[in-house]
């Protein structure tokens, strides 16, 4: 019996079949003729920006209505480095994320002790602030045309990033799982444990002595560096770097893209981002203005239907179908598929 | 005196907001519903006074209580066939529901009316300027700020002095109470719904001719409306009468003599107020029942 | 103690000795919760001091108070829903360890943490429930787990804010077996209006009454003592 606890502690961090024929079929998908890479690649760099802001949102309860802010520095740090000289990608990538994971730090500190209305507003007019500032300053940021003549030297001084894309995908798949595979320990830890208490009831987690304005700090930081890496990657795989970026637009879209997808799963993210990039390719190509008729209904029939998003309730369904032990099962917070 | 002129014009704009926001404002307050699609009802008043006067030749000045009346009558049909279905769901939840209701409300007046700015053609004698002691201003914005003036005088006397005013009062301040009263919650809610909609398509219809009217309206407007209501305080008319009629003057007046700093000093602004006291300026401490 | 105009304590001493089962009865609106907030450090005194072994925590925080050991369960249950209780008390216990910190370490290495887990909740009887998510358990032993959380962090203080609240006679009366055999050496101080519980289990009673201690004993004392028996019991 005592066994128990420790093989459910096994299991919750094992890695279903599920999750590898998930990033099996993202590699494969590369040798796939005729394959739209770019596309993919965009799906891939959502996800990982979904999923940093489910860090925040879904693992710690914390809605913030500006990640965006995060994506932007991150994208406009490697914009920075690669148009005045340091043009060596994965430093770039890493310094994006360290800008990027700084400022969410500082955010994390301002926004402990808020929440509701007051919460969103914050995240939403720093957000603003920064989209503003980014589009004005023209000199400082090309404003709102965008940062141009960024340069990105081949990975590993070998791989060129090239017209087809195929580099950029490789690099953009690596980076992205390495990323998973760090935030996914992170949530299995003590630590993630203890983002998920604070996040259910954050009074029992004071009491317990816990640190739960520090964890929240340091949850918007691994938060922003994630998501600042994303951006950085958006940027070097385009070579170039705009205020949408960092709009409120995006940041709505990623709220959209997240719920979709599903919260405090880690995967709902890379979902949701392939169901909003296809949807929007396929939708907004006919009419971009009708594509956002069908995005609000989406979103006004998940919230209805699906309030968990759609990843947690097709997993409870098909936990429901296979049926085994339907009583010891957990609720979705902290289960690895 | 060029600054006064400015500061007249702050004020006009400001009392757009107002009207335009102070239903939200006390929906957010009353029923702790988040309903960002308030924004597209302002649109919907708009749209309801541009299609009144092109197709159907009503005059400017009847337009307006028609965009009050269908905008009302819609709102209270959304309250009941769909948000008050969300009413106890945590803010996140409330935040998505009513940002799909905008994107399709965005998608459906496009469809219908084009995605192009739609012009409105306000009566001669509310065009042009006038000279007021020693200022030139224009006369609309003289006409908005009249109205404006009317319009809150009429509001608060409402709240202040009516039965109904004093019970949508009781349930913004105590909704537990109010209802174990005997008030009838259901048909507060849904008339006050149908005021703050009503409200929110007047002040739609009357700033179309100085904010333009295109089916991306909500986006631009959204956030202006999000900020005066935090920041005067849900719940508060006259917390959302200052928040507004200071955002307006701030808004105008920076953009004429700092146009460099753009939207900044209102969102910094707002940042500051909204760390310094989350629940507005004169908005209630949580903690109320 | 005061709020706004309103004077809640006047002149309040009270004092809790090592290693007492120390009960606190008395009316609704006599003061206990706000005396407890105090004494846990939601609330600060607008006079007086709360002092721990002679340490003036008086200005101590809420963290800085669990930190010295005060720890107290809620009336109303405080639980982490979407977790199960293993996931709780190992919570619970790497906190009061500190090895919490942001980390990749998976929780499954932390053996010794897991098993001191399991341990507690075969002691409270809740093995068997231990990976049903807490949202799914009856009233019955999520009332029991709130008692756990706070005695796992091994406090020197154990507050408990109506621990039997909506529990059956024979439940109450397990849950208090359980503390009063495991809590060999805390100090507990609990807060009860049923006064089987009180008397059976208590070492030592005071009576709340219009904010001030009316009364301060053994449970016999408090039985036959008069002024009790009007302000409060009539039993």
């Amino acid at each position: 019996m005592r066994e128990t606890a420790n093989l459910f502690f096994r299991l919750r961090v094992r890695w279903s079949a599920w999750e590898i024929i998930f990033w099996l079929a993202w590699a494969g998908v590369f040798f796939y003729p005729g394959i739209n890479l770019a596309l993919l690649g965009q799906v891939l760099i959502w996800g990982l920006f979904a999923m940093s802001l489910d860090l925040v949102l879904g693992y710690r309860g914390i809605p913030s209505l500006g990640h965006a802010a995060f994506f932007g520095i991150g994208a406009y740090t490697a914009g920075f480095l690669g148009k005045y000289g340091w043009t060596e990608p994965l430093s770039g990538l890493l310094a994006a994320g360290l800008v990027s994971g700084s400022v969410g730090l500082m955010t994390g500190r301002i926004v402990r002790g808020l929440y509701g209305v007051g919460l969103l507003m914050v995240t939403l007019g720093l957000n603003l602030l920064l989209y503003d500032f980014v589009d004005r300053s023209t000199k400082l940021t090309g404003g709102h045309d965008g940062l141009q003549d960024i340069v990105i030297a081949p990975v590993l001084g070998l791989f060129r990033f090239d017209m087809s894309g195929h580099t950029a995908y490789v690099y953009i798949l690596t980076v992205t799982f390495i990323l998973f595979f760090g935030v996914r320990a992170l949530v299995n830890s003590a630590w993630g444990l203890s983002l998920i208490g604070a996040r259910d009831n954050s009074r029992r987690m004071t009491m317990l002595g816990a640190p739960v304005a520090g964890d929240l700090t340091w949850a918007f930081g691994i938060s922003a560096f994630v998501a600042g890496v994303a951006g950085a990657l958006l940027t070097q795989t385009t070579q170039f770097a705009s205020p949408e970026m960092l709009s409120f637009q995006r940041s709505a879209d990623l709220l959209v893209v997240l719920v979709i997808g599903g919260t405090a799963m880690l995967y709902g993210g890379f979902f949701g981002a392939l169901v909003y990039v296809v949807l929007r390719d396929q939708l907004a190509a006919l009419n971009p203005i009708y594509w956002y008729f069908w995005i609000g209904l989406l979103l006004v029939l998940i919230v209805t239907f699906f309030r968990t998003g759609i990843l947690p309730t097709a997993s409870q369904f098909w936990i429901r179908l296979t049926a085994h032990q339907s009583k010891r099962n957990k609720l979705p917070g902290g289960t690895s598929l | 005196m060029v600054f006064l002129t400015t500061l007249f014009n702050g004020l006009a704009y400001g009392f757009l907001l107002f009207i335009m926001a102070v239903g939200l404002s006390v929906t957010m307050g009353m029923m702790r519903f988040v309903n960002l699609a308030h924004v597209s009802l302002c649109m919907l008043g708009g749209y309801v006074m541009v299609t009144a006067m092109e197709r159907f030749d009503i005059p400017f000045l009847a337009t307006l209580p028609l965009a009050f009346l269908i905008t009302g009558l819609f709102s209270i049909a959304l309250e009941r066939l769909v948000l008050r279905f969300f009413y106890g769901t945590d803010d996140l939840t409330q935040v998505l529901l009513s940002i799909g209701l905008v994107f399709m409300s965005i998608s459906t007046i496009a469809y219908f009316f084009g995605p192009e700015y739609k012009p409105v053609s306000i009566p001669v004698w509310l065009t042009g300027q006038i000279d007021v002691s020693g200022l030139t201003l224009e006369r609309y914005r003289i006409f908005l700020v009249f109205v404006g003036v009317i319009l809150t005088l009429l509001i608060l006397f409402g709240v202040e002095r009516t039965r109904f005013g004093a019970m949508v009062r009781a349930c913004v301040d105590n909704p537990r109470v109010a209802s174990g009263s005997g008030l009838n919650m259901q048909v507060i809610f849904a008339m006050t719904f149908a005021v703050g909609g009503g409200l929110a398509g007047l002040g739609g219809a009357l700033s179309a001719s100085l904010l333009g009217l295109d089916p991306n309206f909500p986006f631009r407007y959204l956030v202006y409306m999000l900020i005066v209501v935090s920041v005067g305080g849900m719940g508060t008319i006259v917390g959302t009468l200052i928040a507004a009629l200071a955002i307006g003057v701030a808004d105008v007046c920076t953009k004429y003599y700092f146009p460099a700093a753009g939207g900044s000093i209102i969102y910094i602004f707002t940042v500051a107020v909204m760390l310094w006291r989350p629940q507005g300026l004169l908005g209630r401490k949580p903690g109320h029942a | 103690m005061a709020f706004g105009g309103v004077k809640v304590f006047n002149n309040l001493d009270f004092e809790l000795m090592r290693g007492d089962c120390h009960a606190i009865i008395g009316p609704n609106g006599a003061g206990k919760t706000t005396f407890v907030a105090i004494i846990t450090g939601l609330l600060s005194p607008t006079s007086g001091e709360v002092l721990l072994d002679g340490q003036d925590v008086t200005r101590y925080s809420v963290k800085q108070r669990v930190a010295e050991g005060i720890v107290r369960t809620f009336q109303i249950n405080t639980l982490f829903d979407s977790l199960t209780p293993i996931e709780s008390v190992v919570i619970a216990i790497c906190q009061r360890d500190k090895v919490a910190k942001p980390t990749f370490r998976a929780i499954k290495h932390l053996h010794a943490q897991i098993d001191e887990a399991y341990a507690l909740l075969e002691k409270f009887g809740l093995a068997d429930d231990a990976i049903v998510a807490t949202q799914l358990l009856p009233y019955g032993k999520q009332r029991v787990l709130e008692v756990v959380l706070a005695y796992a962090l091994r406090p020197r203080v154990l507050l408990l804010d109506e621990p039997a609240a909506g529990l059956s006679t024979s439940q109450g009366r397990a849950l208090f077996e359980q503390v009063v055999t495991l809590a060999q050496g805390t100090t507990v101080l609990f807060i009860e209006h049923d006064m089987n519980l009180v008397f059976s289990y208590a070492t030592r009673v005071s009576v709340f009454a219009g904010g001030t201690v009316i009364a301060n004993g053994t449970p016999d004392e408090i039985r036959a003592h008069a002024g009790v028996r009007d302000a409060y019991l009539g039993t």
